[in-house]
């Protein structure tokens, strides 16, 4: 009887992993890198490594659906001749017409107004789908100044000056050449169907005694009337955040690396920039270092989704939340119901994101004409618009919980961390502990 | 108005805003205040003593003379008016004009006429660096030397230079033109030298005829624009960037 070795289970690396081998054989075979929309996709300390801890014995609740919980806010009050009130504290954040179809920016407008609050345009310029419904329109200020214009400045309700964002601290924007349609063609005074690589470098000013230059032109121009944000990737939030309130920002918005883009490089959006979590404490510290809390007002962005998420940055001390990723879900976005159109293009509903070639099959990513009547604005628009209401009244329901009267009373005495990462990054104490990491010395 | 009653007029009849006396704000406030079919055609800054973004946003026709230097941004987005700075001009002089004209008889800094749209911007001195950057539309003209990486990502307009280019001119440009009179020190990705074609000559000619150029031949200028090799990405060009 001759003896068999047992043979070992078949393992696989995790160090090189199912992904990462198929990224190896992408690679070799097509000799480029690997582009892609969306934001960080690995896992991240993120708000879900936080709890609340309700009221108690030391704290009282306020009733659920009876007693009042304040959602408004107030943006730009430090300098502005008008500042921006929302109703809710969740804005849409900038998408480009160019990277989203017209219906879908009209979509945003529709769902944006219903819930009280504000959409913003994108790398593309101001399009009449997204002016003529948006009650409130963010118009971004970009490196590329596609579409920039006087006219247009004055009939925004408010200007960002992005210099960044979360998906790609560093770098510009991309639009491939499948998506450059006559229209996108003409509006970014480019030729059709070239790969447009947008700057990632302001053309006309560089560092913060540059932008707070930059600002004072903008606000001469517009008569002192909007409010001036500034977005930042989430690189440096306490010096970025300090520096655009020096340079004269009315808001600053920082995005965290969950934030989405159009279009990047995979190894940008997964290995540049902070989480989202990350960033709002150094943020908020740079606001309070120069007493410039609640005057200043801070937006914060990247992987927001619920209600609780809501609760939690305002909790950390953020003014408002803008969300993307999760505002095109709820236009129809990655929809189950085009799986088989998904399988067809090598993903599954959940997974695409390869919305820089154009060919979404929920017409939301896409300049293609067909696809694009798949968005029907009107009922795409209350989608949005439910959603955005949802989120609200569940950040309400946990804030009433924890006896706040409004949410920006939330405070991160209200909040406690699952993780010693998240203990740290929050800065708040680990469950069961009165720990906080790094804070006095240990 | 404060700024209506402060402005005094002198005998030509052009409204005199003296920035010692008047601020900024004042001014650009004026400014916008104009209304189509105005009879307030005709202005004139005193001190502008490096002001940053004297005369931005205008957007009716008038002339505005400024009387001295200026700093960053004058004339930006400028849409119609016709601005002469009597002196040199900062950083992003006429950024993001749309139409109208400016002209600086001194010498500009960086960023002259960046992404500019439309208009006609006369440097009479010298540019700095990054001249014409991302420029859509806008034309330029430089009686003097421009500065290196000149016309950055230019999409569109025209770019003449009477003097010598620096290094990188045009790196990847688009679809704008260039024409130097001088040597140009090196090109930058993508940018080539081009046949100068008659409708080529005729182009150069207006525009040298709307900047009041005289003395001067079309046909002692070289043409650069775009080889469109880096239209579409292909990863055998990757060394050119």
């Amino acid at each position: 009887m001759t003896y068999k070795n047992p043979p070992t289970t078949p393992r696989k690396s995790a160090t090189f992993d199912d992904y990462t081998l198929s990224e190896i054989r992408r690679a070799a075979a097509t000799g480029i890198y690997d582009i892609r929309g969306g934001g960080a996709k690995r896992k991240l300390p993120h708000f879900d490594d936080l709890l609340f801890l309700g009221a108690s014995i030391s704290r009282y609740p306020l009733e659920g659906y009876r007693e009042r919980c304040d959602t408004s806010v107030v943006l730009g009050s430090r300098h502005a001749k008008k500042p921006i009130e929302l109703k809710i504290p969740i804005t849409i954040a900038g998408m480009s017409f160019g990277s989203l179809s017209g219906p879908a920016k009209e979509a945003l407008g529709r769902g944006a107004t219903l819930a009280g609050t504000s959409t913003t345009t994108g790398d593309g310029g101001m399009t009449e789908e997204e002016r003529g419904h948006s009650k409130t329109l963010v118009y971004q200020y970009l490196p590329s100044r596609y579409g920039m214009n006087p006219r247009d400045l004055r009939r925004a309700d408010a200007i960002e000056v992005v210099v960044g964002q979360g998906a790609k601290p560093g770098g510009g924007g991309m639009l491939l050449g499948q998506k450059i349609s006559d229209r996108v063609a003409e509006m970014r005074t480019l030729p059709k169907g070239i790969d447009q690589r947008s700057a990632s470098r302001h053309p006309d000013w560089t560092g913060p005694d540059d932008l707070e230059i930059k600002i004072l032109e903008l606000r001469e121009i517009t008569d002192w009337e909007k409010p001036i944000y500034v977005k930042v990737g989430g690189a440096r939030p306490y010096y970025d955040t300090a520096l655009a309130v020096k340079a004269g920002a009315d808001v600053v918005v920082v995005d965290g690396m969950q934030g989405g883009t159009a279009a990047t490089q995979e190894v940008f959006i997964e290995n540049v920039g902070q989480p989202t979590l990350a960033c709002i404490r150094p943020a908020v510290q740079a606001l309070q270092d120069l007493g410039m809390h609640r005057k200043v007002q801070l937006i914060v962005s990247g992987g927001i989704r619920n209600g609780a998420d809501v609760a939690k940055a305002l909790a950390l001390g953020v003014d408002a939340v803008s969300i993307g990723t999760a505002a095109l879900v709820a236009l129809g976005d990655n929809d189950p119901r085009w799986e088989a159109e998904y399988n067809e293009l090598g993903t599954t509903a959940g997974a695409y994101d390869d919305w820089h070639e154009g060919r979404d099959p929920a017409g939301i990513t896409t300049q293609d004409p067909e696809l694009m009547k798949r968005i029907d604005p009107v009922a795409a628009g209350r989608r949005l618009a439910n959603y955005l209401k949802v989120m609200t009244l569940e950040a309400q329901t946990i804030a009433r919980a924890c006896g706040k009267n409004s949410l920006h009373n939330l405070e991160p005495e209200d909040l406690v961390a699952l993780t010693i990462e998240a203990a740290a990054m929050a800065g708040v104490p680990l469950a069961g502990t009165n720990w906080i990491p790094g804070k006095n010395g240990f | 108005m404060a700024a209506t009653s402060k402005a005094t007029r002198d005998q030509s009849h052009a409204r005199v805003f003296d920035l010692d006396v008047m601020s900024l704000r004042e001014l650009n406030q004026a400014l916008h205040n104009l209304t189509p079919g105005s009879n307030e055609t005709a202005w004139e800054v005193l001190n502008p003593k490096g002001n940053h973004s004297v005369a931005v946003g205008v957007d009716q026709p008038v002339t505005i003379d400024v009387r001295g230097s200026v700093g960053y941004y004058c004339g930006g987005m400028n849409d119609g008016a016709t601005i002469t700075v009597h002196g040199s001009a900062g950083p992003g002089v006429g950024e993001n004009m749309m139409s109208g004209s400016i002209i600086i008889k001194g010498d500009a800094s960086q960023y002259a006429g960046a992404t500019g749209k439309g208009g006609l911007l006369v440097i009479e001195g010298n540019a700095s660096s990054r001249c014409g950057i991302s420029m859509k539309g806008i034309d330029i003209v430089v009686r003097g030397n421009i500065g290196h990486m000149s016309a950055f990502m230019a999409q569109s307009g025209n770019l003449v230079v009477l003097g010598d280019a620096g290094d990188a001119l045009g790196d990847s440009i688009y679809e704008a033109r260039l024409f130097v009179r001088g040597k140009v020190d090196s090109l930058g990705a993508d940018c080539i030298a081009k046949e100068m074609r008659p409708e080529h000559l005729e182009l150069l000619q207006g525009l040298l005829d709307r900047a009041g150029v005289t003395g001067i031949k079309p046909t002692e200028f070289k043409r650069y624009g775009s080889a469109r090799t880096l239209y579409n990405f292909n990863i055998d060009n990757a060394d050119a960037y």
